[in-house]
Parts: C-alpha cells; structure tokens; sequence
C-alpha cells in the first residue's frame, strides 16, 4: 500500500514533467517555423493600380503583383463571345464568364499556370487562349482550363476599376 | 530543497548585481521621468505615443528621419494604435517617390500603409549640408543607440541652458548641459505650446518631451510589449518545470543515495 | 570504446548495430558511467552543448533573413528585429547567446583549473577545449561585425589591424584579410561566410572532445581514478542527464531574463548607429568575454609585443598541462594552490575591468600588474608548486571512509548530495 502510494506519486512527477516539457519545447519551435512565413513588410504590400488607357482590343499587358504576374487583357468582341458560348458541362472547372470577367471587354487574371506555376504563352492553344509551354495546358478566352493537367481556372484576383483608364488590383 | 533554495537565491543575487551594475554604470545623472515601459509589465502609454507621433511630425520630422518605421506601424498591435483609417490618413499626405513607370519615368504618389516613413532629404548629404555640417541622425533606433536610452533623449530635451560665463559658442552652437562636450548643434527643437494637442492635455515643454522620447522608444523596440509579456510566461514556465525536474531529479536519485 | 558487448534485442536492430554500430553508441553513451560525486560545476559541460546547438539553429534562420552587404546589412538586421515573425526574439537570442555561451565556458574552463581536469589523463580533452574555445572567440567576433554598426566596423578595424604588427608582411596580410585598404563589403561578406563556417568546427571539435573525454572518463572533484563502472559511478542515463538538465533549466532562467528584460545590456550602444568609416566611437570596447585579453593587448607599450602577449595569455593555457607539475589534481587537497587559484579568478577579473576602462593612468598601471601575475601565475607559480606544496592526504575511493577521520570526509559526503 505505502510502495504503491509511492510509485504514483513518482510517475505522477515524472508524467507531469514530461507533459509539460513537451508544452515547452513546443511553444520553444513554433517560432522557429513561423519565421519562414510571410512577415509583416510582405503581407502588407500594397495593391498596385495598373493605368490600362494605352491597351487597345486584342491587346493585353503584364504586370507584376505580388511577385506574380497579371495578365490584363482587352478582349474582342469575338472572343467575348467565344467565352460565353460554352457550355458549363465542357468545363473541367465550371465558371462562366461573368463570374470572371466584371466588365465583359476586360479579362484580370493571375498569369499562373494552376498546373505547376509556369506563366502560360498567349494566344496560343486549341480554344484561341493561352497554352501553357510547360506541360501543355490549354486556356479558352476567358482563362479557363479546357485541356490538359491543370486542375483549374486560372485565379482571378481581387481587383477594381478606379476610373475608366485605371485598375487597382489587390 | 535548501540547496535547491540557495541556488535559487544566489542566482537572483547574480542577475540583480549585474543589472544594477550594469544599470547604475549607465544612468547617473539624467533625469528620468519614470517611463511606464520599463519594468516586468512594461506597456506603452498609447495616449502619450500618439501626442509623441504627433510632436516627431511637427517637430523633429522637419529634420530627422524615421526610414524604418512604415506607415503601417501606427496602427499594429503594441504601437501608437491608430486605427487603420487614420494611419491611411497620414500616408496618403505624404509624396512618395516610385517608378519606373511604363515609360521609364519617375514619379510621385501619395504614401501608401506599406510605405516607409519619408524623410525631410533625399540622402545624407543632403541633410548635412542644410544642416550647418551636423548631419541630424535617422531616429528609429536612437533611443538605443544611445548611452542612456530614453532618460538620455529626455535629459537632452531639456538640457539646453544658457551658456557658462567665459564659454564662447560659435554661431548654430548651443549649450547643452547633457550633451558630450555640452555643444550641441540642434537648437532647443520644444518649447510650451509649439504643438496644439488634440486631445486636451496642455502641451508644456516637459510634456512633449516626454511623449515624443516616449515614441523614439517605442520606434527603436516596436515589440517590447510582445517581448515584455513572452517574457513573463517563458520565466514562470521555467521556475515551474524547474521545480517538476528537480524533484524528479531527488526521486531518481534517491536510489543512488539509499545504497551509499 | 565500450567496456562491455552490447547487442541489441530486436533482430532488425542487430541487423542494423552490425552495419552501423549506432545502437551500440548509444548504448555507451546512456550507460557511461559517471562518477555520482560530481558536483553542480560539473553540469556545464551539458549546458554548453545546448548553447552551441541554439546558437547553430539561431544563427542558421538569422542567415535566411540577412544580407551580408555593407549597403543593406544593418538595414537587414532592422528588418529582422521589424517585420519578420518572432526576428527579435530569434536576434536577442542569439545576440544574448553568445553572451552566455562564453559565461557558461568560463565557468567550465575555471572549473576544470580547479579540479585539475586537464591534468594526465586528459591534457587531450583539455588542448581540444582550447582549440574550441579559440574558434569560439574568432566566431564571437566576426558575428559582432556582421550588424554592420559603428561597434561592428571599428571592432572589425582594430582587431583586423593586430595583424598589421607582424614584421615585414603585416601590411600586406591585413589587406589580404580585409580585401581592400579598409574595412569594406569584401571583409564583412568573408566574415560572414567564415561566421557560418567555425559553428560546425567546433561542433566537430566537440565530438571529438567528448570522445576523448569518454576514453578516461570524467575526473571528479575528489580528483582520483574511480574504478567504473563501480559502486563509485552511476550510468549516465538517467541520473546525469536529468541533473544536468536541471542545471540547464537554472541556466535558462537567467539567460531569459536577459533575453526578455535587458536584451541590450551586454551589448553597446553605439552598434545601433549604422557603420561609418569617417567617424570613431569615444570608446572602443570589446564585448565583455573578449575584455581580460584586450586588457593584457593593451598593457604592453609595443605594438608586436602587445600582439605576442595577448595570444601567449592563450598559448600558455594550451600547455597548462605541462606547467602544472603537481601530481595531485584536485584543489580541495591542494591548500597553496587553492588560494593561488582564487588569486588568479581575481586577477582576471580585474583584467576585464580594467579592459573596459580607458588605458591610461591608474587603470594602465593595474593592467599591467595583473598582466604580469598572469603569466607568472601559469609560468612560475605552477610549476615550483608542483614541487614545493605539501598536500593533504587524498582518499582512495568514494565511499571508503578515509584514514583518521580527517576533515575532507566531510567534504566528500557534502558534494554527493545534490
């Protein structure tokens, strides 16, 4: 009885130790990790407003945002639609076009290949979009992935239309 | 337990003897307003970093620049605490120059949260020259590039006096009874009522002082109040696995010592 | 390395143990039998081995946030201490680390003279320490300069320019370290990599300590050769390990308190002013475990012999084990050396204080004294004492009780407990 009230009283010690050691070593690492993600300067990096008066139709330009590109594109009419013209059930990723596109003359989209991050080529491709180089995905006109290893769309980012001739994205 | 005891105590005995050394060594003679981020629980009085912002950009701004500091700063946790809109605010008064733009050219645009604070001169030169040949140093970190840190700046604040008898200044030289040499360069930067505060607390010299030395400090250690709080946690964290290892240390032992 | 044949249980483990005897190291190193009088000095041998680790993790995530170039360096270092998560607290660790590294190896180096560790059968483990301790000083230092502040550039300067006093070539061999006429981009970038590089020599210098350290075995404080293993040692898991770890979570303590509440004290001011080649601090200084040999540097009036003297105050610690002559290793039945022992804890500390004061007048005048005691205590004291002192009679075992019941009975019982 004495023997056993003993030995609890020490595995008590010892798992309380243990326990709380691990809590310790714990809260010691997470700081260590945490140091690699994006710190305070990165995140708060501003939106950039792109001045888009110069693109003419059929015209597109690249900006960087985030380190990423940005495909800006001022669509034809014909290619308009084209994107339009398709149906929900063709679609790997099931978007329509105006979920992507607010105003249906510009296309904003992450110039990211969603396959494995190469920035695709543009008007290129089997459905008169983009053709991503590395791996062969094939992007209708309104970005969206119709043929190839790509699982989705490519992402729309946030973006906005200050004024007729700029957009702030981000 | 008493040997555990006099361990404890003659490591309290080491870490108070040296701080004070240390301590003592460094902060004869300056006046000291009694700061309220010193000390285990040390937080900064967010009334007085915002009237000191609000002295550092009326005041000081005209000279010394803050170039690590970002707009951004003001409204993070543990600093001045402006809401974000605020701190957008004063951003956006700023002129910031960018570029290039797509035709190659340079520009300017009002300050953003991301950007860092902008400086009266475009380089050092620049601020030496408009200076009279005495460069006014960045502020982000004086405090703690100084003998003396906070108290130092203050004392310095308040040090000006008129010069001794028989003690000839040249013409941009003043007398400064905390300074090294006592010449100083910057003329008497505060006086009562240069600043209007908006929020009612009369602006004396001795009050602006010690709301802007306040923001210098919090400037040059935006994180004390996280560190000051991590600090409580990871000390009884350790006092109390301490004691669990130390009697699983007598219980482990107590085996040996049985056959001795 | 083994006293006995282990052979581990599970048959993949043997399969394994035979091609790579990694069971069989461990098992040494968890059954290591340590003498069970080692007192509390003893644990910061295990201290040690923690610092050096959080030094290595530290420094290894300050590198992938630093930019060794004389433009952006200290604004890298701002960065740090700024935006990324937890940088000041990794920065004050490891800036505090150093610190406590160094104040953790004095008291090792200082226990080792008092018990005699270095003493035959282990002047290796005793001339490896040296080496590790040297490598430690030249990491201490670059590490300093890589901030990039006033402290860091004129530090880097004057240490660099020690080199200047070697006859004929100095010149060119300062240029040489620098890469230049001065202090500039080519010598922090090289201080970096080279800051980087000493951390794992050491690290192989440690491994090679312990292992000589584990060939005789630890000495003790009663200083005799134990039998092992014996009713004299215990093994080494569980009952040093959870010692020294309570030692380690004391040591802890006080490092936090630095880290947390005077991150800045050991440090200088004038490192947060960002380096400038036209303009020199009032006062040069050392961080404080540099302090005794910056001392002995500047006590003597010639530049060369200045330099000589202060690496001979670490050369003749290398051969320390040679210059004591005594056959007895421990202090406590060494009554003369005792005190000369404490002499020389007081003259070093001296040393650093008049390190730290301008060298002029008095403060010139102590240093030099103590200089000179210095190497007297290591070149004359040490070796006629050897001859000269008549010790006390030391025990044969742990637990036999010793002849006549002399008074350092007592001294044994006192240092197994804990």
């Amino acid at each position: 009885m004495e023997e056993d009230k003993k030995t609890n009283r020490r595995d008590f010690i010892f798992t309380a130790s243990y326990a709380l050691g691990a809590v310790g070593v714990g809260a010691a690492v997470w700081p260590l990790i945490d140091q690699m993600n994006p710190d305070a300067s990165v995140k708060a990096l501003a939106s950039t407003e792109v001045d888009i008066s110069g693109v003419e139709k059929g015209q597109s330009i690249t900006v960087l945002w985030r380190g990423k590109p940005v495909f800006i594109r001022r669509r034809t009419e014909e290619e308009i639609a084209k994107a339009k013209d398709v149906k929900l059930d063709d679609l790997p990723h099931p978007e329509t076009d105006e979920e992507r596109a607010k105003n249906p003359e510009w296309l904003v989209m992450l110039g990211v290949c969603t396959h494995l991050g190469c920035v695709p080529l543009g008007d290129k491709g089997e459905y008169g979009g983009w053709f991503c180089p590395c791996h062969g995905s094939h992007y209708d006109t309104s970005g969206r992935i119709r043929k190839g290893p790509a699982p989705t769309n490519m992402e729309v980012p946030k973006y906005e239309f200050v004024n007729s001739n700029t957009i702030k994205i981000g | 337990m008493r040997k555990f005891l006099k361990i404890l105590i003659f490591q309290s005995f080491f870490i108070i003897f040296s701080f004070n050394l240390i301590a003592a060594e460094r902060s004869h003679d300056l006046l000291s307003p009694g700061w309220s981020f010193k000390g285990f629980f040390g937080k900064f009085d967010r009334a007085s970093l915002q009237r000191g912002y609000q002295v550092y950009s009326e005041v000081c701004a005209a000279c010394h620049s803050m170039k690590y500091l970002s707009y951004r700063n003001l409204y993070e946790k543990g600093g001045p605490e402006f809401s974000k809109e605020q701190a957008k605010i004063i951003a956006s008064q700023f002129e910031v120059n960018d570029g290039p733009n797509s035709e190659g050219e340079m520009f300017t645009r009002p300050g953003r949260l991301s950007d860092n604070f902008v400086g009266p001169y475009p380089n050092e030169q620049a601020a030496t020259a408009a200076n009279g040949g005495a460069y006014p140093p960045d502020m982000s970190v004086l405090v703690k590039a100084r003998k003396g840190g906070a108290d130092y700046i203050y004392s310095l604040l308040l040090g000006y006096e008129e010069a001794p008898v028989g003690m000839s200044l040249d013409d941009g030289v003043y007398y400064n009874k905390f300074m090294a040499g006592n010449k100083i360069k910057m003329s008497n930067p505060l006086s009562d009522g240069i600043v209007t505060y908006s929020d009612g607390t009369e602006p004396t010299q001795e009050q602006m002082t010690r709301d802007v030395v306040t923001f210098l400090a919090w400037a040059a250690e935006p994180h004390l109040e996280a560190r000051h709080k991590m600090g409580f946690r990871a000390i009884v964290y350790l006092l109390i696995i301490t004691v669990l290892v130390y009697f699983s240390m007598k219980k482990l032992w107590s085996r040996i010592e049985s056959k001795v | 390395m083994s006293d006995h044949e282990y052979t581990p249980k599970s048959k993949l483990g043997k399969w394994f143990n035979d091609r790579l005897p990694v069971l069989t190291l461990a098992n040494h190193l968890t059954d290591y039998p340590t003498p069970k009088n080692l007192n509390y000095w003893w644990t910061f041998g295990g201290i040690l081995t923690f610092c050096l680790i959080t030094q290595i993790v530290t420094g290894l995530i300050l590198a992938m946030h630093y930019i060794a170039s004389a433009d952006l360096a200290f604004a890298s270092v701002e960065h740090i201490m700024r935006n990324v998560n937890y940088g000041w607290l990794i920065r004050y660790v490891h800036a505090n680390g150093a610190s406590m590294f160094f104040l953790a190896v004095y008291i090792h180096i200082f226990r080792s003279l008092y018990y005699g560790s270095y003493k035959s059968p282990r002047e290796v483990i005793w001339i490896l320490g040296m080496f590790i301790y040297l490598l430690m000083m030249m990491a201490a230092f670059m590490g300093y300069v890589l901030p990039w502040g006033q402290m860091s550039f004129w530090g880097a300067t004057v240490i660099t320019n020690l080199f200047s006093a070697i006859p004929l070539v100095g010149e060119s061999v300062v240029n040489w370290l620098w890469g230049g006429y001065s202090v500039d981009n080519p010598t922090l970038t090289r201080f970096f990599s080279l800051h980087y590089l000493i951390p794992f020599l050491i690290l192989g210098l440690v491994v090679l300590h312990i292992w000589a350290l584990h060939v005789p075995g630890n000495n003790n404080p009663i200083g005799i050769d134990l039998k092992k293993p014996s009713k004299d040692t215990v093994p080494f898991h569980p009952y040093i390990v959870v010692k020294d770890l309570f030692a380690l979570l004391l040591f802890l303590i006080v490092f936090a308190f630095f880290v947390f509440y005077s991150p800045n004290i050991l440090g200088h001011a004038d490192n947060y002013i960002e380096a400038n080649p036209l303009v020199t601090p009032a006062h040069i200084v050392p961080e404080w475990y540099l302090l005794p040999f910056y001392a002995i540097l500047r006590s003597v009036p010639d530049k060369l012999m200045g330099v000589i003297a202060m690496f001979s105050a670490i050369f003749v610690l290398v051969i320390l084990p040679w210059l004591d002559t005594s056959k007895v290793r421990s202090a406590v039945f060494r009554p003369l050396y005792k005190q000369f022992y404490w002499f020389l804890v007081a003259d070093v500390l001296v040393l650093g204080y008049v390190g730290a004061m301008p060298a002029e007048g008095l403060y010139l005048l102590v240093a030099r004294i103590a200089t000179a005691y210095y190497f007297l205590h290591f070149l004359v004291i040490l070796p006629i004492l050897g001859s000269k002192e008549k010790t006390l009679e030391v025990p044969l075992s742990l637990t036999e009780p010793v002849l006549g019941g002399s008074p350092k009975e007592s001294m044994v019982r006192s240092k197994k407990e804990i």
